[in-house]
């Protein structure tokens, strides 16, 4: 059944043990062996460089028209580290602690203590990189909080970290195709997983531009092709971010973990109408100084200015006094819908809460004044210095809010409101990041393991570094080091002729629909079904229609899909009609992954299961288990179930009272 | 924030691929939100199209969050449009006024040749990073990230050229289609930090003559680039890499 390979012995023993005693591959066959990476944000270059760099052939594919695109580019905030640079108490023990206890007791402890043990490292390897973090005056590296933590560890480029962490692992996977060790494949898409005698042996990729279908094989093949939210329609995901690559290796095989836990992030812009593609996101590092309120009257018309604070409710500071604005995505997420729920929302939607930053303002005002010697310094002298300190922290999102709202968050308060961000669900993987089909592999947020039911903020950047760059590195010599008598099987090979056949069946299928209606409306109803009743709050009734709805949309959409152009050439509304159908799939495994989840956990909020108080109510006697689901035929899955055990983080009611 | 709806007149460039000349069609788009990014209103474009049985027009993006650098028009005679400091994705309806035509074309530069309609290759930017665009490090190889302290104004400085998105803006606004914009940005963001001085001098050399070699033009200081850079990279930087080549090219035994 399910192993987890979990080393025996100490937690803090585990990983140094399987390190020393973990199989080695010589160099000379390491020339010898080829590998794929699907995907090149975080997890994938890091992964492919890496690799590289150790002298296997690595080949590389992404659908963007730069390795250097992927979406990893777009996170803001920060990445965790133990490195205690502040001196507030942080260890390793404490940031596996706090992960754990975010995600709300639903990962493992083996997986979880590895990642903090490697994050220090990771740090280390960026600033040799030339990954330009946030400095102090005196030269050393800046640090700041996030959500769920109560010390500062989280190390930033301003509001550009995952930009600035992509470019430094880019740059050293170009470093590797410029040496030859590894070959990249720009607009290229996977489209299946190549199977001989059990193990994964190979791709189907299509190329985006000409749409000749290719094959390719590989000793082992590693997904790390990003998280699966568009399911949803609108999130903050890139507009091409799919579920595709892990759902093509589910359908030959790999179970699908947990793929109702999903993250919705509660500060990002609020929808303005039905034109909306895509949602954009504001930092959690903003809840470091931006106070959350809505106002204390119902339906309170006048201009956030306007309202005294005394008619304020600043609710997260009233219900959770010890963090504050600082609680965890999901706590804050779920406050904000409870008040917009009982019609406290602002804006013309109300749908709506403010993120405000004038008490962060003055008081930065005061210490500037202090520094520079400014005596009995007035009001706006104050306000003027304070805004200077803002735009120094959070300028750029400041500048990106006003792009998109067309109002001047330094004057009025933000609006936001919960969006889909983050899926903490993925391909099953074993403590070696293998898949249960042998070969496989699956990275970053792809899989399903660090996170439990809940990610906190600035922890998805650390997990798909530690995965490419300390990892796999040595987990998957212990798996090649029995495949050096493998040699290179040729792409005639009858299982990469079946694989492309039917890959260039499928497409073929969908082109010939040739019904009326285009891929993107049915994308924003199967989006349109997941929000409302899969989103936020779930309950069963909710769930069970879901999934009927769910089944005659796909049913519709096979139907009446109409797909412009050809199929050799450049068709955007092709590569998104195979991303959207397998969503169409994936859409009633997350319902079903819900309705089987009796309990409340995480981003997994069932209505039926909460406190008295609305908070989230575990269920460890029957819950506190990885649901692995393997597909077993068409809307067909049998769960199989992964028990996890805590030795040392005993679960306990999270309270961020 | 006073919001309206517009009708428009679209002029968009359309070339079935590289081969082919290409030429301007003519659309009209009405109802359009001022609340709507650039980008939504080509989604409505392309959705009438899509209905009337015509092929929709292919145009690069992805997060649409202005930073991973896929979008790339040239918006009335200006690469991402009218406002400052913004890409295509974030340019946003309220830039324009009912009954305005709008001229949308590719990115033009013989090293970014057109793959369709408004897309281009851009490959030559990442070639010119395998040139030397990087700090040879290998992973493990770290020392802790605290040993050495980088002065706070130099780390800013570093952190403002590698702030660069890659969009090919700069490229696509010189009227030589040079790249010295982007490549100083890289050299800037490396040569400004202790960990990139090892390699200092190949690297510049390295890149300027891969540059050269994809076809990019010569630079000749007249600011265009910058002026439309998105992420607002600065000229200095290209000062900086003339006076980092210049004394390379004295150093170097090549």
């Amino acid at each position: 059944m399910l192993n987890s390979k979990i080393p025996a012995g100490p937690l803090e023993d585990k990983w140094m043990n399987y390190k020393s005693t973990c199989k080695l591959v010589n160099p000379a066959n390491k020339r010898k062996l080829e590998i794929i990476v699907v995907g090149t944000g975080l997890a994938g270059a890091s992964a492919a460089a890496s690799l590289g760099e150790l002298g296997y052939k690595v080949k590389c594919y992404c659908f963007q028209d730069s390795p250097r695109r992927a979406h990893s580019i777009a996170a803001q905030g920060g990445i965790n580290a133990s490195k205690n640079y502040q001196n507030d108490g942080d260890s390793v023990f404490r940031l596996f602690y706090d992960t754990i206890k975010g995600g709300d007791y639903r990962s493992r402890e083996g997986n979880v203590h590895r990642l903090a043990e490697v994050s220090g490292n990771i740090i280390d390897q960026c600033v040799a990189q030339g990954v330009p973090f946030a400095r102090e005056y005196g030269g050393l590296l800046s640090n700041r909080s996030f959500g769920g933590t109560l010390v500062q560890r989280t190390f930033y480029a301003a509001g550009q970290t995952g930009q600035q962490l992509l470019i430094g692992a880019y740059q050293a996977l170009e470093r590797q195709v410029a040496l030859g060790n590894v070959k990249m494949y720009n607009r290229h898409e996977m489209l299946d997983v190549v199977m001989i005698d059990g193990k994964a042996r190979g791709i189907i990729v299509r190329d985006l531009i000409t749409g000749k279908l290719e094959r390719h094989f590989a000793h082992a093949v590693l997904l790390c092709s990003g998280g699966y939210g568009n399911v949803f329609y609108l999130s903050t995901n890139a507009m091409g971010s799919n579920v595709t690559a892990a759902w093509k290796a589910h359908k030959k095989g790999a179970y699908f973990a947990n793929p109702c836990y999903t993250q919705i992030h509660p500060t990002c812009i609020p929808v303005t109408g039905d034109h909306q593609s895509k949602l954009t996101l504001m930092s959690e590092s903003l809840r470091n100084d931006g106070r959350i309120w809505v106002p204390l009257k119902k339906g309170d018309d006048r201009k956030p200015t306007q309202i005294p604070e005394n008619e304020r409710d600043y609710y997260l500071e009233r219900r959770y006094p010890a963090y504050g604005n600082l609680v965890p995505r999901d706590v804050a997420s779920r406050a904000a819908k409870e008040r917009c729920d009982e019609g406290y929302g602002v804006g013309s939607s109300r749908q709506a809460v403010y993120l405000d930053f004038a008490t962060a303002i003055h008081r930065y005002g005061l210490m500037e004044a202090g520094k520079q010697g400014i005596e009995n310094a007035d009001a706006d002298t104050i306000i003027k210095l304070g805004r200077e300190v803002v735009k120094e922290k959070y300028g750029n999102l400041f500048d990106m809010y006003e792009k998109i709202t067309g109002e001047n968050p330094y004057l009025v308060p933000m609006r936001i409101y919960p969006a889909v961000h983050y899926t903490m669900g993925g391909l099953w993987v074993d403590y070696e990041l293998m898949t249960n089909i042998p070969g496989l592999y699956c990275l970053g947020e792809a899989n399903f393991s660090d996170h439990g039911a809940n990610r906190l903020g600035a922890s998805a950047l650390m997990q798909g570094l530690a995965d490419g760059y300390f990892v796999i590195p040595y987990t998957i010599g212990n798996y090649l080091a029995n495949e050096i008598r493998t040699e290179n099987i040729p792409t005639d090979h009858p299982a990469f002729v079946e694989a492309e056949k039917a890959v260039s069946d499928r497409i073929s299928r969908l082109m010939n629909i040739k019904g009326n209606q285009s891929v993107e409306s049915f994308h924003k109803r199967l989006g349109k079904i997941m929000w409302n009743k899969c989103g936020m709050a779930r309950n069963a009734d909710g769930l069970k229609e879901a999934i009927g709805e769910i089944r005659t949309l796909r049913e519709e959409f096979w139907r009446d899909l109409k797909i412009p152009g050809d199929i050799n050439d450049l068709n955007p509304e092709l590569d998104k009609a195979g991303r959207v159908a397998d969503f169409m799939e994936l859409a009633e495994l997350i319902c079903i992954d819900a309705l089987d989840r009796n309990e409340s956990c995480g981003g997994h909020f069932r209505e039926e299961y909460q406190t008295p108080e609305g908070e989230a109510l575990r269920r460890d006697d029957q819950y506190q288990y990885v649901a692995a689901w393997e597909l077993q035929g068409e809307n067909k899955w049998e769960l199989h179930k992964e028990e996890l055990e805590f030795e040392v983080a005993k679960p306990s009611q999270r309270s961020y009272k | 924030m006073e919001h309206y709806k517009m009708n428009l007149t679209l002029k968009v460039w359309r070339q079935k691929n590289h081969q082919d000349k290409g030429q301007f069609v003519t659309y009209q788009v009405a109802g359009i939100s001022s609340e709507m990014s650039f980008l939504e209103m080509f989604d409505v474009l392309n959705e009438n199209l899509i209905e009337e049985g015509k092929e929709p027009i292919a145009f690069d993006h992805d997060c649409r969050e202005g930073i991973c650098g896929t979008c790339s028009m040239y918006i009335n005679g200006r690469p991402h449009g009218p406002w400052q400091g913004t890409t295509t994705c974030q340019l946003h309806m309220r830039a324009f006024k009912d009954g305005d035509t709008i001229v949308v074309e590719p990115w033009r530069a013989n090293a970014f040749p057109v793959v369709k309609d408004l897309i281009v290759d851009r490959s030559a930017f990442d070639r010119i990073i395998q040139a030397g665009g990087f700090i040879s490090v290998n992973t493990g190889n770290a020392v802790d990230g605290n040993t050495l302290p980088i002065e706070k104004s130099r780390a800013d400085e570093s952190f403002a050229a590698a702030a660069c998105i890659g969009c090919g803006a700069c490229v696509a606004a010189c009227k030589n289609s040079s790249a010295m914009l982007f490549v100083s940005a890289k050299v800037s963001h490396l040569a400004l930090l202790p960990q990139g001085e090892p390699e200092k001098h190949s690297r510049v050399l390295n890149m300027i003559t891969h540059m050269d070699k994809e076809g990019f033009g010569a630079c000749s200081n007249t600011g265009a680039c910058e002026a439309v850079c998105p992420k607002e990279i600065s000229l200095d930087n290209i000062a900086r890499l003339n006076m980092e080549y210049l004394g390379s090219s004295l150093t170097m035994d090549k």
